[in-house]
């Protein structure tokens, strides 16, 4: 359920950004959430209408922008796709993976009026 | 991060916490003050029509003046309003002296620039690219350098309710208690249970009551610090909310996550909660007194840790025989002894420094 907590850590950048830019209003949040952080898109989804009502940023639209997992795997020496983190290596089985990406959670940019 | 925790809105409590409020007055001066709270009342504004979360209000004092000024919520102490909430002040609010503006209407002027510039209204993109934890990695930080200038060695202790941390962390005051002054934060929804079984031990002890708040965060253990103070050269131990999943993303500013993981639970629990395990670098097998009469496998519970974090240092202990806390302790006390000569190092690197830049002073001076 930290996605409460994410959701209005979200809010706050955003709400910051927007009061800097003189906006009127918050019509578009685009984040980037990666596939192997540990954040549930339709959790963060729900919760991001919850914590903006009433703010700046009611009735905006959210947008998820979902980065594909990747790690290194050190006995193969090469970037594999991951779908799950500390997950197995798909090409020779070995948990010796470091993530590279996937992990990411960013608020990307806004769309304001 | 502010302590709304969204899971549990406006409800952290640390103990004997009166309330603190920053206001921007609408000639832009700033200033913070706590109250305690002595009547109750409910009071529920609708901010859906003020611009950017400004908002006045009049109120009345005791003493019957009444003031009345604007505030801009900033979104670092932000109050939930709308939902069901009090704010216990001791004065009154006049509410019928409140000037939102009504009905939905755009009142450009009531912005913090009290201005509105044409051109700027029109539809467009602004980036931010910014970690969603960045407030929170940011208190975080700034608790950590607060611990390394004064020494004191942080552990955030992580677990599941019942695993046994309480009884861990009380048996390894009780044996470090006479050889380093020692504070700790306790994290619960509720009560402060914990926090007094700590009291008991002779060390100082303080709860932070996180409402319906899944963890602890970087503001909450600052405020924590303020609270507590902390001596020079210390153990700081903070026992987060028995939970796998949220304490593991937010940093409290911490020198190490300890993982307490007891063996009557399942061996494979670092493989379905992974992120705690990957961002401890320890982990306390706890209850080991207990394995004669368990099925628990202890050298697979540990493979599997491992398998999740190559890099843990694992104890095997138990809190209530005593049996392996003493490599526990001394992993403890090297890490103050590390945090004590980090201080003592810097110390006398400024004075170095202190020494150097006065003699290039009485140099320049003596050259006049």
């Amino acid at each position: 359920m930290h996605e409460m907590s994410l959701a209005e850590g979200v809010l706050q950048l955003v709400e910051e950004t927007a009061r800097r830019e003189n906006a009127r209003r918050v019509k578009l949040v685009v984040l980037e959430i990666g596939t192997l952080s540990s954040v549930e898109p339709d959790a963060i989804r729900f919760c991001f209408e919850a914590v903006t009502h009433g703010s700046i940023a009611q009735g905006a639209a959210l947008e998820i922008v979902a980065s594909q997992g990747a790690g290194w795997c050190m006995p193969c020496a090469a970037t594999v796709p991951m779908t799950e983190i500390y997950g197995a290596c798909p090409q020779c089985g070995s948990y010796q993976v470091q993530p590279t990406s996937g992990t990411e959670m960013r608020v990307k940019e806004i769309g304001i009026e | 991060m502010c302590t709304v925790c969204g899971c549990g809105a406006g409800e952290t409590r640390i103990e004997g916490d009166g309330h603190e409020h920053t206001h921007v007055h609408a000639d832009g001066t700033v200033h913070t003050h706590s109250h305690t709270h002595a009547d109750e009342h409910a009071h529920e504004h609708a901010h859906a029509e003020a611009p950017l979360g400004v908002h006045s209000h009049t109120h009345q004092h005791a003493d019957g003046s009444e003031h009345s000024h604007a505030h801009i919520h900033d979104g670092e102490h932000k109050h939930e309003h709308g939902g069901e909430h009090s704010h216990e002040h001791g004065h009154t609010h006049e509410h019928h002296h409140h000037e939102h503006a009504v009905g939905g209407d755009l009142d450009f002027g009531a912005g913090p620039a009290r201005a509105h510039v044409p051109g700027l209204s029109q539809s467009r993109m602004v980036q931010i690219e910014q970690d969603i934890l960045s407030k929170n990695n940011g208190y975080a930080a700034a608790n950590r350098s607060w611990f390394d200038e004064h020494g004191v060695f942080a552990l955030n202790l992580v677990s599941s309710p019942g695993s046994g941390k309480t009884t861990l962390l009380c048996k390894s005051i009780e044996l470090l208690k006479d050889k380093m002054t020692i504070s700790v934060v306790e994290g619960d929804q509720q009560t402060s249970n914990d926090a007094e079984r700590i009291r008991a031990t002779g060390v100082a002890a303080l709860q932070i009551n996180t409402g319906k708040g899944c963890h602890l965060d970087g503001h909450m253990v600052g405020h924590a610090l303020q609270r507590m103070q902390p001596a020079d050269d210390s153990l700081f131990l903070i026992e987060n909310v028995g939970n796998l999943v949220c304490p593991a993303a937010f940093d409290l500013g911490e020198h190490h996550k300890v993982a307490i993981l007891s063996v009557t639970e399942g061996e494979d629990k670092p493989l379905k909660y992974p992120d705690m395990f990957r961002a401890a670098d320890v982990m306390l097998l706890n209850k080991c007194d207990l394995l004669p009469y368990l099925e628990f496998d202890a050298d697979l519970a540990e493979a599997n840790a491992r398998r999740v974090n190559p890099d843990l240092t694992i104890f095997r202990v138990s809190a209530t025989s005593g049996e392996g806390m003493s490599a526990w302790l001394s992993w403890v006390e090297a890490g103050l002894a590390a945090q004590v000569a980090g201080r003592s190092e810097s110390v006398d690197a400024l004075k170095r420094r202190v020494a150097e830049l006065e003699r290039q002073l009485e140099q320049t001076q003596a050259g006049k």
